[in-house]
């Protein structure tokens, strides 16, 4: 490939601009959080305003976590990872530009329309049709950019973080078309395509390859760059990799039914939903080792790096999520914790542990290095982050776990005159004690978050946009 | 038991893209599991990226590769018991709603004679013994209290079972007649029939049968609409009729409340029509409950006034 005389340098504006907005949306994500978990106890905290009310908030809380914080921290990542890793700066990058202003209108979009009521009410996609279609105008120009990025890079072979990133903005493309096929009524109301069980199969077709891809591997992209940067180590196996990226996304396809076990959805596709599930394990496991296994040799950087720390405890939940969620999904087991707050549980295990934390010990990485840095504005105040947050995920977790059980089985209880022994409102009465702590868990994280962006804004403050040049020599196996 | 598919092709579309997943799976764990040699795992693959990104080559974990291989084996093995290869029901037979009408009708076996004892016995009995009662408690509190709320009193648009008004009628055949069979009452709109200014003065008429504030200049216009209009339900003299569960409007016993505007509301919109958002109506309960047991909720909330 002809090399250019004049000096390149790789864009990091628009990774600038999606970090920033990682830590900002992050925040609102959470507060937004606290707000309904504290409605959970006290349900005056809707202040009888429509807008605040549970149903409306909860769907935005959520599309704030995932799309919000979760989608800025994928946009920063991939932008930065995928060029440094194909030594290019980024394809089309006014497309790229308009990626971050149209993903942030989304949100906004998203952050307005959700409390004033408009939903599909599909989980995780209950943005109204005009949203949708400005979704996929974004995402598909999210494609352009990165797919262009690799198709013009310098390097012989694609690092495998770029692998799972690419699956994932393919997958998620499909996904959100396929799921968002609905016919407009009025500009906001729309009606789904699909009918009756249909529409609950493909509505958790996409719910769980949203976990799937958006929450999984995509993350995985990120700790398959970020982990062996932080560590110095490189990458504990290639083979692995190669094994559990296909088996991961082969496999996650299938997982949907266990959303719908004893429901009106078929045996057969139920069955079939679960042993997918099961068999994900393995994959799964694939990526948490092969992270884990890249700190050996380097296990004493535990003690002083922080955001080591982070990224270690992320590895770990994201094994813990991913051997709890193949258990859930056994019909069995399914059939005691469905519709309980275990369910919860998990989730935000999978949520505040691996895609949190991953993307918290990422952030620290990257943003000195965006603003001219070596390292964050305080690394005390990291490592305070990081024990705040860990014992907020653990309250959080556990209590949610416990109260999950407990509704499971007092929902099942029966006495001996074939009445259920305890009426719904009970396991909510008793529930309570746990709703205490898990709010407790859960402030402890947003403040956690508020620490993170104080010494964002110390870091900005003290350095200047970074101007990195993009290496013209071609590295040896180029 | 009715196809969940309808052809063939897609039953075998199905099993073809199970098959061939696991056929997959064992591939990848094949072709990724060549042995190498020492010195090979001692070094990286030699590709590198940004400045110093490298890879070793290690082996699969060895217990990785066995837990893998045992989903898979696991997996088969269920598709051959269980339902989940298409259109092919599995050797064990098994089924989501066999299984679910097999463990109801072992608890119904179990727990008809504890039932039995009071089918015999007429609701007055069942209504004095307490034992049947705490059982009856327990079913009202599982199946009733969504609605009647766990005191019996009802809420907004659900009646209040202690209030002694019965649209239905509170004999013991007309309770058990509420439940196994289920009530909707109607009340159609007359928002064209009176226009705003009839509308409220209705409304004070009917405020006036229960001797509650009214202007009496609107009431005594209302009175004449209402005698055209309602009385056709709600009697000549408003006290209802339980033929049609038309409330009694004297007795300031009220479902929807009897403020001003729920009244006007009702006159208005109507009440358990399709505009109004969907009814409120009492569910049958005959496929839900045994006799038993509705013979047992019928003491109960006859015996909540006698």
């Amino acid at each position: 490939m002809a090399t250019k005389s004049a000096v390149e340098f790789f864009n990091y504006k628009v990774v600038r601009q999606f970090s920033v907005m990682t830590v900002i949306w992050g925040i609102v994500g959470l507060l937004v959080g606290m707000l309904i978990s504290a409605q959970l106890m006290w349900p005056a905290l809707n202040f009888d305003i429509p807008w605040l009310t549970y149903g409306r908030l909860r769907p935005l809380h959520t599309n704030a976590i995932i799309f919000a914080f979760g989608g800025c921290a994928l946009f920063a990542t991939s932008y930065y990872i995928v060029q440094r890793t194909c030594q290019t700066r980024l394809f089309a990058p006014a497309l790229a530009a308009f990626t971050f202003w149209g993903w942030n209108l989304v949100i906004v979009l998203a952050a307005l329309s959700l409390p004033l009521g408009f939903s599909t009410g599909k989980e995780y996609a209950e943005l109204e049709w005009p949203i949708d279609l400005l979704i996929a105008v974004v995402w598909v120009s999210y494609a352009i950019v990165f797919f262009g990025t690799l198709a013009i890079r310098r390097t012989k072979h694609i690092y495998v973080a770029n692998w799972f990133y690419g699956a994932f903005i393919i997958a998620v493309a499909i996904l959100h078309i396929f799921n968002s096929f609905e016919m407009p009524a009025t500009l906001t109301k729309s009606y789904s395509a699909y009918a009756g069980v249909q529409d609950a199969m493909v509505q958790w077709w996409y719910g769980h390859n949203a976990v799937g891809f958006f929450l999984t591997a995509a993350f995985l992209g990120m700790m398959y760059y970020f982990v062996p940067k932080q560590a110095g180590r490189p990458i504990y196996s290639y083979r692995l990799s190669v094994v559990h990226f296909w088996a991961l996304i082969f496999t996650y396809m299938w997982a949907g039914p266990h959303h719908l076990h004893y429901s009106a959805l078929p045996d057969w596709a139920q069955t079939l939903g679960m042993l997918f599930s099961l068999i994900l394990l393995a994959p799964s496991w694939g990526g948490m080792i092969n992270g884990i296994m890249t700190l050996s040799g380097a296990w004493y950087k535990l003690r002083t790096d922080p955001i080591l720390k982070f990224m270690v405890v992320a590895l770990s939940f994201y094994g813990m999520s991913t051997f709890e969620g193949p258990m859930l999904s056994v019909k069995t087991i399914n059939a005691l914790s469905h519709f309980t707050d275990w369910t919860i549980g998990h989730v935000h295990s999978g949520a505040l542990g691996w895609v949190g934390f991953i993307t918290i010990g990422s952030m620290y990485y990257l943003l000195p290095r965006l603003y001219g840095q070596t390292k964050m504005w305080s690394m005390s105040l990291v490592n305070t982050h990081f024990w705040i947050a860990t014992i907020g995920i653990v309250l959080y977790v556990a209590s949610l776990w416990i109260a999950g059980v407990m509704q499971g089985l007092m929902w099942r209880a029966v006495n001996d005159d074939g009445t259920l022994t305890y009426t719904f409102v009970e396991s909510v009465k008793y529930s309570f004690p746990f709703y205490a702590i898990r709010i407790v868990g859960g402030g402890m994280y947003f403040v956690g978050m508020l620490l993170m962006f104080y010494n964002m804004i110390k870091t900005i403050g003290a350095g200047k946009p970074a101007e990195a040049q993009v290496p013209v020599a071609a590295s040896a196996h180029a | 038991m009715m196809s969940d598919f309808t052809s063939g092709f897609w039953s075998i579309y199905i099993i073809a893209f199970t098959v061939l997943g696991f056929a997959f799976c064992v591939f990848l764990l094949l072709a990724m599991n060549r042995k190498i040699s020492k010195e090979e795992q001692q070094e990286t693959t030699k590709h590198v990226w940004d400045g110093d990104l490298a890879e070793y080559n290690n082996p699969l974990p060895g217990w990785w590769r066995i837990m893998f291989w045992g989903l898979l084996a696991f997996s088969a093995i269920y598709l051959i018991y269980y339902p989940g290869l298409g259109s092919f029901e599995g050797v064990g037979k098994w089924s989501s709603v066999g299984q679910f009408e097999e463990e109801m009708a072992q608890l119904e076996a179990q727990t008809k004679p504890l039932y039995d004892r009071y089918s015999v016995m007429s609701v007055q009995q069942v209504a004095q013994d307490s034992v049947a009662m705490g059982m009856a408690e327990r079913l009202f509190l599982n199946n009733c209290a969504q609605c009647h709320g766990s005191d019996a009193r009802g809420a907004i648009g659900f009646p209040n079972l202690r209030s002694g008004a019965w649209n239905w009628g509170g004999t013991p055949e007309a309770i058990q007649e509420s439940i196994a069979g289920g009530r909707t009452g109607v009340m159609t709109p007359f928002a064209e029939v009176l226009g705003d200014a009839g509308a409220d003065q209705v409304t004070a008429f009917v405020r006036a049968l229960s001797g509650l504030d009214h202007d009496a200049g609107a009431a005594a216009a209302g009175r004449p609409l209402f005698e055209e209009n309602c009385v056709s339900c709600h009697g000549e003299n408003g006290a209802g009729s339980q033929a049609v569960g038309a409330p009694d409007l004297t007795d300031d016993i009220w479902v929807y409340s009897s403020s001003d505007r729920a009244i006007r509301e009702s006159i208005v919109y109507g009440r358990n029509m399709e505009m109004t958002g969907g009814t409120q109506a009492m569910p049958a309960h005959k496929d839900l409950l045994s006799p038993g047991k509705i013979h047992l909720l019928t003491a109960y909330v006859w015996g909540l006034t006698n």
